[in-house]
């Protein structure tokens, strides 16, 4: 029978010591404990976001990067295309003007050589104009040496004028 | 991943508990046998009083027995007899062979091994003084509270002073169950409001698991059966039972008073379901009382059982009962392991089923 006869004493001291047990503890222990791991799940949780929005943000970060690595390189090789082009167009362009220069410097002279045969034609033409008049002159005289002769060609003049 | 890591940790606690259990509880059964030899050889061994004995409460903590002389020790007796104050040391009763100051300790009746006042008259109805004595039983209830404070306002100091970081030593060996008991218990049974509920859930269940692995150990200052004693797992209910009345809201009075989905019938003219309702108040702690008590005491039990047959056995022949000792104290070991295992799962059952009736009562929608 006593081993379910509850007794008294034990109730009072048990139900004393309990109470006061559950006091202290729900005071110096349990408040604490739960606080601490309250907040230690509140650090992790938050600090687990912030690498989760970190992650993110490296994402994001990667591809403006690997954006701006592509524009860079597009535009690199736009500028070495315009430069490849410039140079091709300034080469041309050289090489057209060097061209009109040597055609030009070829007209000019082409130009310049008709004009010193030109001249040198006027001036063989004028000295052959003075030989003629002075071999003329020279004949002339040796025809006209005696009278009977100028006679006959004065006449043959006089006939040759026409008084019409 | 928290999951894995309590597993681990709770494996670890389980195998060093298990193992400094089973080197403790081998050699105690050694020493009892020695010296209970002595003794069964004088008189007749009664199996069931000595077993008895060992689970209920008396007025000195027995620790052996050595040849002639037992080795006690001897505790405060506290009295109140027709408005006089008793107090002094249970040794004065000569481990119940004299008497001291009108009282002394029942040999037989219905206050047995109880104090009560000496009457010459063995026939005469035996009266019992209000006795507050701090017995065997106190003793170890205040020993284990000492212990449990000291654990959690320690490890409580540890969280203060590691603020923000991992738990170390005995923190990290206490915080799988705290966290087991604040995520699987409180707040799976209870919900939002678990947490002023929490403290008390805490300290019922360490209270309960560190006394029922107390009373596993045979010798002091363990071998108390506080959990096993219904006068202390009666206070335990008791304060499941107050809790949950003053913290029942309208709905859990509603519930009692008009059951819903039974039949009209049957609450009226005739109130069956609301006095089945009502009785199931008062039968919910007591089943709480009941199953603690009735599990430790009869894992104890059988363990006391197994040896006892080493002496009964014994009594009949000395080669016989060293024979029969191999076996029972191959199956008392085993029992042990089982009522490890016992020890968690009642100090769990209780804490969750304490749980599951706040839940009840300040449940808020069906």
């Amino acid at each position: 029978m006593e081993l379910v006869t509850p007794g008294i004493g034990l109730i009072v001291w048990m139900t004393l010591s309990f109470g006061i047990v559950l006091f202290v503890l729900g005071k110096f222990a349990w408040k604490p404990i739960m606080k601490s791991l309250k907040e230690r799940e509140g650090t992790i949780e938050s600090a687990l976001n912030e690498a989760n929005k970190a992650r993110e943000e490296m994402k994001t970060l990667h591809f403006d990067n690997e954006n701006l690595l592509r524009d860079a390189k597009e535009e690199r090789d736009a500028i070495l295309n315009d430069a490849r082009k410039v140079r091709d167009s300034i080469i041309e362009k050289s090489k057209l003007r060097a061209n009109e220069e040597a055609n030009r410097i070829v007209e000019s002279a082409k130009e310049t050589i008709q004009n010193e045969k030109m001249a040198a034609i006027t001036d063989l033409k004028n000295q052959l104009a003075t030989l003629s008049i002075e071999i003329a002159e020279k004949i002339l005289r040796e025809e006209l040496s005696d009278g009977k002769k100028q006679k006959d060609y004065v006449k043959k003049l006089m006939d040759e004028i026409n008084f019409n | 991943m928290v999951n894995t890591y309590r597993l681990k940790e709770l494996r670890l606690i389980r195998s060093i508990i298990l193992s400094f259990l089973m080197v403790a509880g081998l050699s105690l059964h050694a020493t009892e046998t020695e010296s209970k030899q002595d003794e069964s050889v004088k008189k007749e061994y009664n199996a069931g009083e000595a077993i008895i004995e060992h689970i209920v409460d008396s007025y000195s903590w027995h620790i052996l027995d050595y040849g002639e002389h037992s080795i006690a020790i001897p505790l405060p007796v506290i009295l109140i007899d027709e408005g006089k104050f008793y107090f002094f040391s249970s040794a004065k009763f000569e481990h119940g062979h004299a008497s001291y100051k009108g009282f002394e300790i029942a040999h037989a009746g219905k206050n047995k091994g109880k104090i009560i006042k000496a009457n010459h008259d063995e026939h005469a109805e035996q009266q019992t003084p209000l006795d507050f004595s701090i017995t065997k039983n106190v003793t170890a209830i205040f020993i284990s509270l000492l212990i449990i404070c000291f654990i959690f306002i320690s490890v409580a100091n540890s969280y203060k002073k590691r603020v923000g970081k991992a738990p170390k030593g005995l923190q990290s060996l206490v915080e799988p169950l705290i966290l087991f008991i604040r995520d699987d218990i409180a707040k799976a049974s209870i919900g939002k409001n678990h947490e002023k509920y929490v403290p008390f859930l805490l300290t019922i269940f360490f209270f309960i698991l560190i006394n029922n692995v107390l009373g596993l150990i045979p010798f002091f200052p363990g071998g108390a059966n506080i959990t096993g004693n219904i006068a202390v797992t009666g206070v335990l209910a008791l304060f499941t039972f107050l809790i949950t009345t003053f913290s029942a809201n309208k709905q859990y009075w509603m519930h009692i008073v008009n059951t819903p989905g039974v039949p009209w019938w049957l609450k009226f003219p005739v109130p069956l379901m609301p006095v089945v309702e009502l009785i199931g108040v008062f039968t919910k702690p007591f089943v709480l009382m009941v199953r603690l008590f009735a599990n430790i005491t009869a894992g104890h039990i059988i363990v006391l059982g197994f040896i006892s047959l080493i002496f009964i056995f014994g009594n009949m022949n000395v080669a016989l009962g060293y024979g029969v000792s191999i076996f029972s104290v191959a199956f008392a070991t085993f029992m042990g392991f089982l009522e490890l295992l016992v020890a968690f799962i009642q100090a769990y059952v209780f804490t969750l089923l304490s749980a599951l009736y706040f839940g009840m009562a300040t449940e808020e929608h069906h």
